[in-house]
């Protein structure tokens, strides 16, 4: 059953004050909130196995890999990949997709093809961006139209056989909007490229099945869902991760080394250069365990009861205009109020105690599509209420008599 | 009045308010006192860089005084330049350099701004140094 406030009880951060007010925490999408488990798991790790991993014959050492090995498994279970050495432990989504971007420089000749999405958060273009630079492909973009949806017609006109990569994420940060990446694989599959999904936004939500989608990369990071900073994971098909360049050289990732010629350890170590975060590693394994005992189909049926909530109250503001009204959206809002910039929306809540992101969310294109320098994004997770939103909605109109 | 006596005047009238809201309040009535800039030197030159929202800032040179003009499309970024442009606007470049700017400290401006808008304070304040530095420069 799910019982909000036995959740809420498991967030110690949620019963602290700021500016003397409760917590009313609406920037998830930026990084959302950890559980009591996850906390003390930290500190367990520090406190009673830590030592380096794959390493030394002692005991300590064995039981850290033990247990970063068990947090792989774990991974892999939830994402139904195929290999446990299809998972790749990485610092997060932007050292995922910079990976595999690099490992693309090898494959890539001149006017190959990457596309990306209209809606991508910066670290989904800049690093494709670079690899243009290096190979002398082009980037091209799939548009999207007003609501925020990916037009899939003009998605298939820009693939070809010149496409060697498709990088679009689950889930905007921006707008919220779910896309169709199932579809989209599919399309991309049948020219002969491959697909990397973007899921930072989408792994706090729901549930991937990467091999249900088939897609070659599935990038996230752990801190978005309830995990430790500086933890993600890059899943990549084993046939793409044999294929690509390691992106790091270091300890870990080698077999033989010498002078003349090092050969590469096999998967999943040829992607993991260096000393991991193994404490975070092994506790984003502690993350995922506590949110599928919530359960996702229970944490995307209440996170749903408040996007629909939310939306229906903020819309009964005069002026108040939502970006990104698609069929098919995750519990993020992004708006404004007509006339009044974004930042003195922000400052005015911030001092009522609540926390939203105000901004251009690392979108700049996507604000730039609406014309706009920014926008005030509320983003709900499971442990939110709807007497919050209601506390929003209060501040929101505050702040508007304040400022208009 | 020196630059001094303007801005103990500034932290006088803050310091009335109880609250923060109240201050808030009160910066958005200064932001519409602020003596706005002409369109023609909205460019890029004159772009704070480090703020959030858009702030231009301009200085003219009138006898031996330095005169600002600014503008933002966010309001409670103009207010905060309006009570810079109030210590700083005609004064010499001289006593704008000297002139030492702990006022926005005790106001308590600093922390109540977010991080980046915090930066974007300090930005403001090294533009209209920069400005005073370049027409002393010019002498």
């Amino acid at each position: 059953m799910f019982d909000i406030q036995k959740i809420r009880a498991d967030f110690p951060i949620l019963s602290t004050k700021v500016k003397l007010k409760p917590l009313v925490y609406f920037d998830n999408g930026a990084t959302s909130q950890k559980p009591k488990v996850v906390i003390e798991a930290i500190s367990k790790y520090y406190q009673e196995i830590n030592a380096n991993i794959h390493r030394g014959v002692h005991t300590l050492s064995q039981l850290a890999t033990d247990a970063y090995e068990a947090s792989r498994i774990k991974i892999q279970q939830h994402l139904n990949a195929q290999f446990s050495h299809e998972i790749i432990f990485t610092s997060g989504t932007t050292h995922g997709i910079n990976t595999v971007a690099n490992g693309f420089a090898f494959i890539l000749k001149e006017d190959d093809e990457v596309l990306v999405s209209a809606m991508e958060h910066h670290s989904n273009i800049v690093p494709w961006q670079m690899l243009c630079e290096r190979t002398g492909a082009k980037l091209k973009v799939i548009p999207m139209n007003e609501n925020g949806e990916l037009i899939l017609s003009e998605y298939k006109k820009l693939l070809s056989e010149k496409t060697k990569i498709v990088a679009v994420n689950h889930i905007s940060n921006a707008l919220g909007t779910i896309n169709p990446i199932k579809e989209m694989i599919e399309m991309a599959h049948q020219v002969g490229a491959a697909f990397l999904v973007d899921g930072a936004q989408a792994v706090p939500h729901l549930k991937p099945n990467v091999q249900d989608l088939d897609c070659d990369f599935y990038v996230f990071s752990g801190h978005k869902m309830c995990g430790p900073t500086g933890t993600g994971i890059l899943y990549g098909k084993e046939k793409w991760l044999n294929k690509l360049h390691p992106y790091q050289g270091g300890g870990e990732m080698i077999e033989t080394v010498t002078f003349e010629k090092t050969t590469y350890a096999g998967l999943p170590h040829k992607f993991e250069a260096g000393t991991p975060n193994i404490a975070g590693g092994i506790v984003l394994g502690t993350a995922v365990d506590y949110l599928n005992e919530i359960g996702f189909e229970a944490i995307s049926h209440h996170e749903h009861e408040l996007l629909v909530y939310a939306t229906e109250k903020l819309l009964e503001i005069d002026g108040l205009k939502i970006y990104g009204t698609a069929k098919e959206k995750a519990s993020v809002i992004s708006f404004n109020i007509e006339g009044i910039h974004p930042y003195d929306i922000g400052t005015i809540i911030d001092n009522l105690g609540i926390a939203v992101r105000t901004g251009h969310h690392c979108a700049q294109p996507v604000m730039d599509f609406y014309k706009i320098p920014g926008t005030i994004r509320a983003s709900f997770a499971f442990y939110n209420t709807k007497q919050e939103v209601d506390e929003l909605v209060d501040s929101v109109k505050k702040a508007k008599l304040m400022l208009s | 009045m020196t630059i001094k006596e303007i801005q103990n005047a500034i932290v006088d009238e803050f310091s009335m308010f109880d609250d923060w809201m109240q201050r808030y309040e009160y910066i958005i009535e200064l932001g519409k006192t602020l003596p706005i800039i002409d369109e023609q030197y909205k460019t890029e030159e004159n772009i704070i860089n480090g703020c959030q929202s858009k702030v231009w800032l301009h200085a003219d040179k009138v006898d031996d005084k330095i005169i600002f003009t600014a503008d933002s499309d966010a309001i409670l970024t103009k207010g905060i330049i309006a009570i810079l442009i109030r210590a700083f606007s005609n004064q010499t470049a001289k006593e704008i350099l000297n002139a030492d700017t702990e006022f926005v400290n005790e106001i308590g401006l600093k922390e109540h701004l977010s991080p980046t808008r915090a930066n974007g304070l300090v930005s403001m304040i090294k533009k209209i140094k920069m400005y005073a530095l370049a027409f002393e420069a010019k002498k």
